[in-house]
């Protein structure tokens, strides 16, 4: 009951403190809104607009023709024509397009005869999306009106997305971004928090009160979790209404992953905070979980395509596991008994870094 | 086990790495008194007084503090215990009743008698007008009588106070300590350290420390009384050349100019310090004054924090 009573007490300070703490308010609110905009708008692997350039040496109907589909596809922008393939060359390496493309000028025969490519690509390869982009274009079938008589250009490949018909980014990015922003705010909170009251002078105010070490961190992580989940709301709510990104499993479902993730996120950051002796210290840990959390939890690159190191760090970051149970619930329509193990990782994790936080957090100065 | 003392240590000792910040402390304090701990900055005061609460560990010897053993039981010792630090260590972000209605629920007060306690300690305090101010907006006054506040506010049996008026103006050094008398008188052992001569002076009883060892310990009048020195007080014209004068006589201790006298310390066992005193005064051809003083207590600090070598000069 005095438990319970002490935990309330620190809990209501932990919320008045927060409350006057525009910053850290305004960071609760302002730091997902703008994520999402960042990463909807910014992070496009839907590349448009490619700057190239034509080298038309056939100049007949059908390569007219050919061009023509090519700038439909707005996937190229025609900005610069070119008499010969060295002229594209140079242009390549002035950096003035991205994308060449040679039309010899025997295409006509080549189109009809089906055996040798038709037209060449020349694409700077030094960018690996650019290179997706060429690759997309070459199997793109091409319907050519030649006199009368349709003549289909060899397709060599049929692609059918699944899950995500239309290839748009944001449907893939907002489920990962979920984790990302989650993982960046809720570790920074708790991180900083003890430190904080470290570097104010307060923990040898609060370590001389009867207050225990557990109730202390207890008090200090529900609040959070609270924010966590107004976070996710506001994630799914932007999600929704500027990239139109569905949930398509149960929202219970994603909530109850989404608390097992803030309670291992949140525990974490106290473990964080009883290791760093200043903010300072706490802000630059916390960026040091973040990275990976971006780069090796199948947030920016597939999973299985990292390399296998790669994959075992991956492994032990929450957000990886967070991930594929939102890109399992949103976008699949996954139950959450399907991804129990992952679910299962999360909390084992939350426990973990809980009882080590309580184990370091000492209630002495030395 | 006792009901004589608050406090009996026995050894304590702190070392923090090569530095030993507290070397074989020996400390018996009485209940319902107010001991002071009296000496410089680095003299290991407040890291006593850590240990006494439990917030560092003594690397040796060991406390009984309310018949509780530190470090042993330090989690049932807290609710009995007050402490108030060195640094305002309350919430600045929240206003003065916050602060106390936090503290409150933290120490479990019992919650019907919270806010009469709350009000009543407004008002002893003189906070009334500032409870719904931002701690952290205080001044160095307030800020102190609000930590007394927090510190007392569930009646603890003992209160360790490390350097309280360090940060505050006179009149209110004056206020703080007409109200630990008060807390004394209602059977409050207080521990309370300072650097402040006139402090000390008004503690029951105090000890002296120095670089982590106590020099001395007792009441203010026992300590004047034993500090095994003649204290002659000596008036010049010329403060400045007398002090070097009087400094090479072999058998003085000590020299301390204050204005135009001169506080001298001359070990027991010379016989005719005021006459010693005036002979090399007048070899030196300086018009002088001396004459007998009882020693103070700033004379005693010097006393005891002599290095021996000189002690025993």
């Amino acid at each position: 009951m005095k438990s319970l009573s002490r935990i309330l007490a620190v809990l209501r300070k932990e919320v008045r403190q927060l409350r006057r703490d525009r910053l850290t308010f305004g960071m609760v609110v302002g730091l997902p809104v703008m994520q999402m905009l960042l990463f909807g708008y910014a992070i496009n692997t839907d590349v448009r607009n490619l700057e190239a350039a034509v080298a038309d040496q056939a100049g007949t109907h059908l390569s007219r023709q050919f061009v023509a589909e090519l700038a439909q596809t707005q996937v190229i922008d025609i900005v610069d024509r070119a008499a010969t393939p060295e002229q594209l060359e140079t242009l390549l390496r002035q950096g003035a397009i991205s994308i060449g493309v040679y039309i010899p000028p025997d295409f006509d025969r080549r189109v009809v005869d089906g055996t040798r490519a038709a037209a060449h690509l020349l694409v700077d390869g030094s960018d690996p999306t650019i290179l997706g982009v060429a690759n997309q274009l070459r199997v793109m079938p091409f319907g050519f009106d030649a006199g009368g008589a349709a003549v289909a250009a060899p397709q060599a490949l049929e692609v059918r997305p699944y899950y995500n018909p239309e290839r748009r980014t944001p449907v893939n990015i907002v489920p990962g971004l979920m984790g990302v922003i989650l993982t960046m705010t809720m570790i920074l909170f708790t991180a900083v928090a003890i430190v904080r009251e470290r570097e104010r002078g307060n923990l040898e105010l609060l370590i001389n009160t009867p207050v225990s070490s557990l109730e202390l961190m207890i008090g200090k992580v529900v609040p959070y979790i609270l924010i966590g989940m107004v976070q996710l709301a506001l994630i799914l709510a932007v999600g929704r209404l500027l990239f139109d990104v569905p949930v398509r499993g149960s929202v219970v479902d994603l909530y109850l992953a989404a608390m097992a993730f803030i309670a291992a996120n949140l525990s974490l950051g106290l473990f964080i905070s009883t290791a760093a002796r200043t903010q300072f210290q706490a802000t630059q840990i916390t960026v040091f979980i973040l990275l990976p959390s971006i780069l090796l939890s199948g947030f920016m690159f597939p999973f299985k395509g990292m390399p296998e190191v790669a994959q075992w760090l991956g492994e032990v970051l929450p957000n990886t596991h967070f991930i594929r149970l939102t890109r399992g619930i949103m976008l699949r329509d996954a139950a959450l008994g399907e991804l129990l193990g992952e679910m299962a990782y999360l909390v084992g994790f939350a426990a973990v870094a809980m009882t080590a936080a309580a184990l370091r957090f000492t209630k002495r100065l030395d | 086990m006792s009901r004589e003392f608050a406090i009996e240590a026995r050894g304590l000792t702190k070392r923090f790495g090569d530095l030993v910040a507290v070397s074989q402390l020996d400390l018996d304090v009485p209940r319902g008194e107010i001991y002071g701990f009296l000496g410089p900055n680095g003299s290991g005061k407040s890291t006593t007084i850590r240990m006494l609460c439990g917030l560092l560990m003594p690397s040796d010897g060991k406390a009984l503090v309310l018949d509780t053993e530190v470090p042993g039981d330090a989690r049932r010792l807290k609710p009995r215990i007050g402490y108030m630090t060195q640094k305002f260590s309350l919430f600045g972000d929240m206003t003065v009743l916050e602060n106390l209605q936090f503290i409150a629920e933290i120490y479990s007060y019992p919650r019907r008698e919270r806010a009469t306690r709350i009000e009543e300690l407004l008002e002893r305090y003189s906070l009334r007008d500032q409870r719904r101010q931002l701690a952290g907006t205080m001044s160095g006054g307030q800020k102190q009588r609000l930590a007394l506040a927090c510190a007392v506010l569930h009646r603890p049996e003992l209160l360790l106070l490390d350097e309280p008026t360090s940060a505050v103006d006179p009149q209110s050094r004056r206020d703080f300590w007409s109200a630990l008398f008060r807390l004394a008188e209602a059977g409050t052992t207080i521990l309370v350290s300072t650097h402040y001569m006139d402090e000390a002076e008004r503690c029951h009883r105090l000890a002296i420390l120095d670089r982590g060892v106590k020099v001395a310990d007792g009441t203010p009048t026992e300590l004047q009384a034993g500090t095994g020195m003649h204290v002659v007080e000596v008036t010049s014209n010329d403060p400045y050349h007398a002090q070097l004068v009087i400094a090479d006589i072999a058998a003085v201790a000590s020299v301390t100019q204050l204005g135009v006298r001169l506080r001298v310390l001359i070990p027991d066992s010379e016989n005719n310090p005021v006459e010693l005193v005036e002979d090399a005064m007048h070899a030196a051809n300086l018009d002088t004054h001396a004459e007998l003083s009882t020693a103070s207590l700033e004379d005693v600090f010097v006393a005891v924090t002599l290095d021996p070598q000189s002690r025993a000069a």
